[in-house]
């Protein structure tokens, strides 16, 4: 145990800030989807590979990173619509367990795909950015930029589901679903359409990965539980409590990873993600 | 305005209308009464496309409702109150407002409606920021009608009013019922509280078991000696 208050304690709390704003990212988007739809997408992460594997292919094809960024959103909004209308709609009217199983499903298709399709090879864009020093500490500006978009994207969707009809349409469907038809609101393209924007979440946080993280068959199982761990932990469909949920476990992880061993890191957050969910089966801060 | 004709509809295997024939003309208020599992509430949400009725008719205006999805019914001038209220406890009150003004047509004219709204309901106006489900019962109902107002229907549906509110409440909210009358809305309300509700109804339709049973002016409903003894208990 190396666990003192100096400054690479300091900057393990601050990297695990910027870490927290990917992970609320993508709980974002996962709990939007859950929140509407009351489906999981067991293969949210395998979206976000997709959309790794897409922005790469678009930048190595000569495209500028922002246009290869763009097209990788577009890519995994048009996924997440597909995902809805092929897989979930069929089986909205099941019982939850095949909505977990058929989404299982399509993550090991997912998989297998890129697999089959590049190979289980490394892949990075070759960006690098570099860092920048702040007293005795540094902090990749790769980090530093997918915080802020991360913090921008969330704010544009909080203005969004408050100030928009669609949006409050959006909150509203979680609350009652039934009386949606009395309102004039057509639940099945409300569905779609949060289908799209989930997937454009998703396509957003790959467009930020591919600027940290090698892309790779399986990387979705490397983040992918995390992001789960941290929904439930907010309480699964609770906007806000996903966003405290992320800022909580990357406390854990990077502050863990510092004073221990990075994998230990891992472990302690999801030590302590068991201990709440003991105490708080809801989540945190569930309200159900 | 609103014509009915020969409705069977029921849930999966239960049939809950057998051949319902009513009419709501323009200005009207009319009632449907009867006992609990009579079909008042099946009958209002055939109207509005919630239930699907398996033969009959249903116009408005010339419009026939059976043709259209339910989430466009309400663009034929249907606004519906459901039983309890069903408003979306989590969203403020100004925001349940205005899901009721979800359609097109209605969010054009958003603004001017919120404000006649507040004109008719002050006390909601006072209430706009807070969460709907921190309301009074009476206040929700308040809430829940102004809601269907936004879409500025034609035709309002009020499913039981006054269901689970304190006497003193119950007259308030008929006396809601009264107003929206007197702003021109033609009204088809469906009420245990039979006695209440024939006050404020220009005529009225007996449903017993999914039938209809009797029709006719409030007035001679209220002096019928069958439903005096069934429903009013003298």
């Amino acid at each position: 145990m190396d666990c003192q208050l100096d400054m690479f304690f300091l900057e393990a709390i601050l990297n695990g800030v910027l870490l927290a704003g990917l992970l609320a990212l993508l709980a974002l988007g996962l709990n939007l989807v859950f929140g509407v739809i009351d489906v999981v997408w067991i293969c949210y992460a395998e979206l976000v590979m997709v959309g790794m594997y897409g922005i790469n292919s678009a930048y190595k094809g000569g495209l500028p990173f922002p246009l290869a960024a763009l097209i990788g959103i577009a890519l995994v909004a048009i996924a997440g619509a597909l995902l809805h209308l092929l897989v979930i709609r069929p089986v909205l009217d099941t019982r939850p367990i095949n909505q977990l199983l058929v989404t299982g499903g399509v993550l090991f298709f997912l998989q297998a795909a890129a697999t089959m399709a590049f190979g289980i090879d490394f892949r990075n864009l070759g960006i690098r950015l570099g860092s920048i020093s702040l007293f005795d500490m540094n902090f990749a500006l790769a980090r530093i930029i997918t915080f802020l978009v991360a913090l921008a994207a969330m704010l544009a969707l909080w203005l969004f589901l408050t100030r928009t009809y669609l949006g409050t349409a959006i909150r509203a469907i979680a609350q009652d679903r039934q009386i949606m038809p009395l309102m004039g609101v057509d639940s099945r393209r409300l569905y779609l359409v949060t289908s799209a924007i989930g997937g454009g979440l998703a396509g957003l946080a790959a467009a930020l990965m591919v600027l940290q993280y090698d892309i790779y068959p399986q990387i979705g199982l490397q983040f992918g539980p995390l992001v789960f761990m941290i929904c439930v932990l907010g309480g699964l469909g609770n906007i806000i409590g996903g966003f405290i949920a992320a800022f909580i476990i990357s406390q854990f992880i990077a502050v863990g990873s510092s004073c221990f061993h990075t994998e230990w890191g891992y472990a302690v957050a999801f030590l302590f993600f068991m201990l709440a969910i003991f105490i708080r089966p809801q989540g945190l801060f569930g309200g159900k | 305005m609103l014509e009915l004709d020969a409705i069977d509809a029921g849930y999966g295997g239960f049939q809950a209308l057998f051949g319902v024939s009513m009419r709501v003309s323009t200005g009207e208020a009319v009632a449907v009464i009867g006992a609990n599992g009579a079909g008042k509430t099946t009958l209002l949400r055939v109207i509005s496309g919630l239930v699907r009725p398996s033969a009959g008719a249903m116009v408005m205006e010339g419009t026939n409702l059976l043709a259209m999805p339910a989430h466009r019914i309400i663009e034929a001038g249907i606004a519906h109150v459901p039983e309890s209220r069903r408003l979306f406890p989590r969203l403020t009150v100004r925001d349940n407002l205005r899901m009721g003004a979800f359609t097109p047509a209605a969010r054009a004219g958003f603004t001017r409606q919120l404000d006649y709204v507040y004109m008719l309901f002050p006390r909601l106006k006072e209430r706009a920021g807070q969460l709907a489900g921190t309301l009074s019962g009476g206040e929700q109902q308040m809430c829940a009608i102004a809601r269907a107002l936004m879409s500025r229907p034609k035709l309002v549906l009020l499913d039981e009013p006054s269901m689970g509110l304190a006497p003193v409440i119950v007259a308030q909210v008929l006396d809601l019922v009264h107003r929206i009358r007197g702003e021109g809305y033609t009204v088809l309300i469906v009420e245990q509280n039979v006695r209440q509700v024939l006050k404020v109804a220009d005529r009225a339709y007996l449903l017993e078991v999914g039938r209809i049973k009797a029709a006719g002016s409030a007035g001679d409903l209220a002096a019928s000696d069958a439903i005096r003894k069934a429903y009013l208990g003298i």
